[in-house]
Parts: C-alpha cells; structure tokens; sequence
C-alpha cells in the first residue's frame, strides 16, 4: 500500500490546538486530530459542532485563527463536498467531469462499474441525486488514487439501505487504494463497522476512540444518547452541550 | 461594401470570438453583475482619460484592470457578498463617470459612442489592436482551460487537487476586463454584459461539452454581429442595440431545440 520509506504510522495529516471562532463565537477550542495511514476515521458531532470547519481547516480550505497544522508532503487528496458548486448552465456529464482527471474512456468506464452505476455516464453533472453523486466522487477518487479521501456527509440525501451500501463501498475502496478516509457523519453506528477511529466533536474533542469505545463513553452519550436499538432510526441530537452537569466527567485538554 | 462596413464587420467578428468562450465563463460561473460592475465603471476610465488627457483606450484598459483587481481583492475578503454591494460599486461609478464626463466643458465627450459603442467609426488602428487583444485572451483561456473548468465545477474541490484557485480566478477577472475594453468599441457599456452572455446562453440546449458550448457561442456572436450590422446598414439603426437584439433573437430561436445534456 504505503512503498515510500517513510515509517508506516507517520500522520497524513497533524493538527494541534486549532483555534477557530467567527463573529465572536468560538467554533473550534483547541481541537486535536490526526489522521494516520490507511484509517478511517470518523467525525460525528451535533450540527455546528464544527465538524465542517475542522476538515475545512485540515484542507486548507480556510485558515485556523491558531494552532499548528503538519501534512505529509505532496499528500494527493481527494475531497468531496457536500455539494458541487457547479451550475447547470454548463453542460458537462458524468463521463466528462471523470475525464477531467485525466484518465481515458476505458478508466473510466472501470471507475463507474466499480462504484456500481454504469449507466450515469451521460447524465448531467448538475442534475444527480445525491447518492448519484457520492458514486460519481467516488470513482473520481479511484481515478485519481489518493493518499487521503475526504467525505463531507457522504450519505446526505441517500436513503438508509442506500446508506450503508455506501459506507460499506467507501471501506472496501479504503482496502483497494489503501488510502485514509476521513468522513463527517451524523450518526454513529450506520458507519460503526467500517470506521478505526471516531472523533465525537462539539467545539472540542469530547471523546475519541474505537466506536465501541465511544459508543461507551459518558460525553458520547451526552451528546447522542444511548445508541443500543441496532434497528433503524433517526436520531435526535441534543444540541446543547454542557460540561458542568457532571455528566461530561473526562478530562478535557482545555481544562487540563 | 464600403471600407467602414468592412472594419465593422471585422471588428465585431474578432470581439465575437473572444466574447464566446470568456461569455460561457461569466454564464457557468454567474459573474454576469460582475461583468456589468467592471464595464460600467469603463466609463470612469474614459472620464479620467479626457480629464488627464491620456490616451483613452489606454485609460480604460487600465480602469478595467484596477477594477478588476479591486473586486478580486474585495471577494477574496468576502466583502462582497451581496448582489446589493455589486449594484451599488457598479452604478455608483457609471453615475460618477458620467458626471466628470459632463464637467469638462472644454470639450464635449461624445457619450452615446462610449455607452453604447461606435462600431460604424472603428478604425484600422481599432480593428489591429482589438484582435491583437482578442487573440491573446483567446490563447491564455487556452492555455488556463482545464483549470478554468476545475474552478467552475468547484473552487473547495479544485484547490484541495491543487489548482491555484487565486491565481487562476484573479486572472480570469482581468481576462473579463480587457475583454470589456476592447468590447466597449462595439456595443458600449451599457450592453457589453448583453453581448458576452446572451450567445454563451444561446448555445447552452445545443451543447454537449463545455467545448462546444464555447465555440458555438462564439459562432452566434459572429452571427449576431452580421445580423445587427446588416439591420444597422440598411434601416440605419444603431450598431451596437442591433447587435445584441439580434443576439437576443438568436437566443430565443435557441428555446425551441431540445436541450441535450
């Protein structure tokens, strides 16, 4: 997978105290995150817990307001937005954008059968539905053989039997690229089997771990409830998050 | 054909070209109030030229230019965020360009030439300079195409794959102004943004690709600019309203094909 000479575990990416606050409020409180090779790692959060700014920041996308940010040189990418900004005033279908890697017909041809829709290839990019569009991110990120694959809430907009055909088509992309994936998610445990590590963030790192781990931990729980009915649901989130109910009793790098 | 008919033709032909694919741009990429703000303020750039007595091409080109890097500044800040503060900076330096303008009253600045273009008076100088302009936006869009099409499907995506989004967005602005200099001659400011994105939306139902929808805008330019000069020739109408209601005619006829992609 890895046939550099650079030691297997080095991070792709570092990050150390990002700091990030807009119009007075703080989005981000000294957050730590780094992503090893080849893992997959998760990042749940209640909505406008930062979870989009943090990667936003880890892609240099947007400047943190401090903290220290370390990428592996010549780290290849491959990014997926929650949404293209593309209109659809320009004609350009699936086949097209594709090829705009680079890669030839027979690629891509390969790519679209890998991530099972074949038959998209003359659709207009501007006019897929959002699973369509995940797929079709998807094969550009094989076309295009990242060391790194983000995905900004891949499964928005797919219905859940669609939901986990994805998660479980990104973790085997994960083996056959070898590369890391970093995702944003809503919920825990449609992604539970295919994720190393799950980072549950709302402004700071509540907790990280093993899934299970952090299904397990007090400030997940506070956060997300008890996740134990394997059935399928739409979770509630609870948006307010405090620490000074006792509830949240780990210890906090901010606090530390 | 009289010589005059020739270098309008000519003229109009080489700015079609160039407005085509830079118009496809400003289509995909929703600039069009950014167009009008840059060709509105072209004005201001003519009202200082007569004002400091430079060349007023030149002090136009420039204008444009200043302005176009003054936007890209002011984007990159997100000060510009609205439709509101676009209209604003766009109107408010037509309104100031036309009233320097109106103060020399040493000597009268024909306006309706520079507001709606004055293509039937180009010169063979006008006609060597403006597609000496136009062949070279036409090669840099070129050479920039593919990043150009990265940044229009997304920015986010196109600088994590490491295009220079900046650089690349910056330039296009500034290809937008020599585009609007040159463009002035034939349809003034008022109709500049008519003329760069009413053949790109013409030719959007016929295309498939990008590319072509490039080349085909291009094509209903020229085709615009014999329309409008042929209407302009022989019931006398202005050049430059005849040219973009032609174009204008063009676009409608468009509505009844079926869009293909």
């Amino acid at each position: 997978m890895q046939s550099s000479n650079v030691a297997l575990d080095q991070p792709l990416i570092k990050a150390r105290d990002i700091c990030f606050s807009r119009a007075n409020k703080i989005i981000l409180d000294k957050v730590d995150i780094e992503i090893l090779p080849a893992q997959i790692l998760t990042l749940i959060g209640p909505n406008g817990a930062g979870k989009t700014t943090l990667v936003r920041i880890l892609l240099n996308l947007v400047n943190a307001d401090s903290g220290s940010i370390v990428t592996k040189p010549n780290l290849s990418v491959g990014y997926m937005p929650q949404k293209l900004s593309l209109d659809s005033s320009m004609p350009l279908n699936v086949r097209r954008f594709l090829a705009l890697t680079g890669a030839n017909k027979a690629e891509v041809s390969e790519a679209l059968e890998r991530v099972k829709v074949p038959d998209i290839g003359k659709h207009v990019m501007a006019q897929l539905s959002g699973g369509e569009l995940q797929r079709v991110m998807l094969a550009r990120a094989i076309l295009r053989k990242p060391d790194l694959l983000v995905l900004d809430e891949p499964v928005q907009g797919v219905d859940i039997a669609g939901q986990s055909t994805l998660y479980r088509l990104i973790a085997d992309l994960r083996g056959e690229l070898g590369c890391a994936v970093l995702m944003i998610s809503h919920d825990l445990h449609l992604v539970m089997a295919q994720t190393d590590t799950v980072v549950c963030l709302n402004h700071h790192v509540c907790c990280q771990g093993h899934p299970e781990n952090v299904s397990d931990d007090p400030a997940f729980l506070e956060l997300f409830g008890r996740q134990t009915d394997a059935g399928v649901a739409i979770y509630t989130h609870h948006h307010d998050h405090s620490h000074d109910n006792g509830i949240c009793d780990h210890p906090h790098e901010s606090e530390t | 054909m009289p010589d005059f008919l020739i270098l309008a033709i000519l003229t109009g032909i080489s700015v079609a070209l160039v407005a085509g694919p830079l118009g496809c741009f400003i289509v995909w990429r929703k600039m069009a109030y950014f167009g009008d703000t840059l060709a509105h303020s072209a004005l201001l750039g003519v009202s200082f030229g007569w004002l400091l007595s430079i060349n007023l091409n030149l002090a136009v080109t420039c204008g444009c230019l200043l302005l176009a890097l003054i936007l890209v500044m002011l984007q990159q800040k997100r000060v510009l965020a609205t439709d509101t503060l676009l209209g604003i900076l766009s109107h408010s330096t037509l309104a100031l360009g036309l009233v320097i303008a109106n103060l020399q009253s040493s000597i009268r600045i024909d306006l309706s030439a520079y507001l709606f273009g004055d293509l039937l008076a180009v010169n063979v100088t006008d006609l060597l300079t403006i597609s000496a302009v136009s062949a070279f936006v036409i090669t840099a869009l070129c050479f920039l195409w593919r990043k150009l099409l990265a940044l229009t499907v997304d920015e986010d995506l196109a600088k994590v794959e490491g295009v220079n989004v900046f650089q690349v967005r910056t330039f296009l602005m500034l290809l937008m102004a020599l585009v609007i200099a040159i463009a002035m001659k034939v349809v003034g400011v008022l109709l500049i943004t008519a003329l760069l994105i009413i053949p790109a939306a013409a030719s959007r139902r016929l295309s498939k690709t990008p590319e072509q929808m490039a080349v085909l805008a291009s094509l209903v330019g020229i085709v615009a600019v014999a329309g409008g000069l042929t209407a302009s020739y022989w019931w006398d109408s202005p050049a430059g309203p005849s040219i973009v209601l032609s174009a204008a005619v063009l676009f409608s006829l468009s509505l009844f094909f079926r869009q293909k992609v």
